[in-house]
């Protein structure tokens, strides 16, 4: 059974959530899609994959630490949930 | 970007941990007076922060069988196995071992990190997956990096978790391999076992991998590990360890039952491009492997040693790892108090471990002691006045009440 395909604006404030708890930087700044983990919210590498984790339980699907290279930025992670969530 | 801009976040770190003193990546044994003591920056210092488990390092036997074999057949081998021959001690060791496991193969290497890079990087294959605990050590990390199997991360210790990945990928092809930790070397607790192999053994083309690198010496009826305690080491399809530890050298190994094991010394990339293991260090693990087995005594002396210094940390009101193993952590507040009890701790002659993030698990400080069992009593109830005295001095409890925990 195929689950109803997300949407990039549906999963955003979701996305925003979970990320407020991993935020290390002491910006106000508010999260957006072009937000950088790494250079915005100062993610170490073992903060994304926890942060990973967590995203994974929300959405119900497993994000390989293959792809982890390929996510920069809060855009990259929405779309990355889209099509993982759209293939299980 | 230059070439080492993106160090620049870590070297600042550094750099201010230098600026405040000592610092933990930096510190330099100027003698080694025994398995427990050496001097470090002119003072006599217990040591707690080896892996040194059962104190074997200045074992008598061991040292003479090291001298013997570097009398007998040199420094080192010079070259690789595949490449330039193996010594009667490669293969020696390699049947040592098997027989101390009571598993058909073997294969040794030249580090711990090489046996994990070299086992899990070859044993997965483009179209498998590799299922790492969240908390897995970094060379297990290394090893799937350097593969090319998809790479799954499930939630440390949690066999539901593992289960519920496992069943996504059921219907995919592609074998599924599980790799656990004995005893975790940060927290010092263990996997259970019982549990994984319970879910591995509901999925098809599913393995585990164990390694025993932290638990090797220190747990199971003649040592073999946590498989051994556990009772399941018939549903293990491959140990990896370590000789860095209880074994008191330098190396790593990985044993099997598989038929087909043999294949990899032909396709380990890591065991077959690298210069082979010393004859002092195999000579030396063959003693001390004997004596794993036939010597209890040390590993009941090893669990004495935990008992009282657990009991005794635990009686101050510090908050510890919650396992009782020869890995004893304190959580920290924070990273600053944590440099600072570390530091403090080395000016008054206790060598322990600063574990900080990200080598930490969920982004805590840890300061880290392990037991030996050549420890004396007295030496262990000094460094729990120490620690005491040290905890006082820097205000740890006044400061942070989070830091104490409800002594039962």
């Amino acid at each position: 059974m195929s689950r109803p395909a997300l949407l990039i604006d549906n999963i955003l404030p979701q996305i925003v959530d979970i990320l407020g708890c991993y935020n290390k930087s002491s910006t106000t700044q508010s999260i957006t899609l072009k937000t950088d983990l790494s250079a915005d919210l100062n993610l170490d590498s073992l903060g994304v994959m926890d942060l990973m984790m967590d995203l994974e339980e929300k959405f119900d699907i497993t994000i390989p630490l293959n792809l982890m290279p390929e996510i920069k930025t809060v855009d990259d992670l929405a779309n990355i949930i889209i099509k993982l969530a759209a293939e299980s | 970007m230059g070439l080492f801009d993106r160090f620049q976040n870590i070297q600042q770190q550094f750099q201010r941990l230098k600026a405040s003193g000592d610092s933990p990546f930096t510190v330099q044994m100027q003698q080694i007076l025994s398995q427990t003591e050496a001097i470090i920056e002119g003072r006599h210092t217990i040591l707690m922060g080896t892996n040194n488990y059962l104190g074997l390092t200045f074992d008598k036997r061991c040292q003479e069988a090291s001298i013997k074999a570097v009398r007998e057949s040199g420094t080192g081998t010079t070259g690789s196995r595949i490449a330039n021959g193996s010594y009667a001690d490669h293969q020696g060791l390699e049947d040592d071992l098997a027989k101390f496991y009571d598993k058909k193969h073997c294969m040794v290497f030249s580090t711990g990190y090489q046996a994990n890079l070299g086992i899990i990087s070859t044993l997965a294959g483009p179209d498998d997956f590799l299922l790492l605990d969240a908390d897995s050590h970094a060379s297990i990390y290394d090893g799937a990096k350097l593969g090319s199997a998809t790479v799954i991360r499930f939630r440390h210790n949690d066999a539901k978790d593992l289960n519920r990945r496992l069943l996504s990928l059921q219907d995919k092809p592609g074998n599924k391999i599980i790799v656990i930790e004995g005893i975790y070397s940060m927290l010092g607790d263990k996997a259970p076992l019982a549990d994984f192999v319970a879910v591995k053994k509901k999925y098809a083309n599913t393995y585990i991998i164990v390694d025993e690198a932290h638990s090797m010496g220190v747990l199971g009826k003649t040592g073999r590990g946590l498989c051994q305690e556990d009772g399941v080491e018939a549903d293990i399809d491959f140990v990896v360890g370590t000789f860095s530890k209880s074994l008191g050298a330098v190396g790593g190994f990985c044993v099997s039952d598989h038929p087909q094991f043999e294949y990899l010394r032909l396709a380990c990339r890591p065991y077959m491009f690298t210069a082979s293991l010393p004859p002092a260090t195999m000579a030396s693990v063959r003693t001390a492997l004997k004596i794993v087995e036939q010597e209890p005594a040390l590993r009941l002396r090893l669990w004495q040693n935990v008992e009282f210094f657990y009991h005794h940390l635990q009686q101050l009101g510090f908050r510890l790892g919650t396992t009782k193993s020869p890995v004893v952590p304190i959580y920290m507040p924070d990273p600053g108090t944590g440099f600072r009890f570390w530091q403090t701790l080395l000016h008054s002659g206790v060598y322990a471990n600063m574990a900080l993030p990200p080598a930490t698990p969920m982004g805590t400080a840890l300061l880290r002691f392990s037991i030996c069992s050549a420890h004396q009593q007295d030496q262990l109830q000094k460094v729990v006045e120490i620690v005491k005295q040290v905890a006082d001095k820097i205000s740890y409890f006044a400061d942070k009440p989070l830091a104490r925990m409800a002594v039962a």
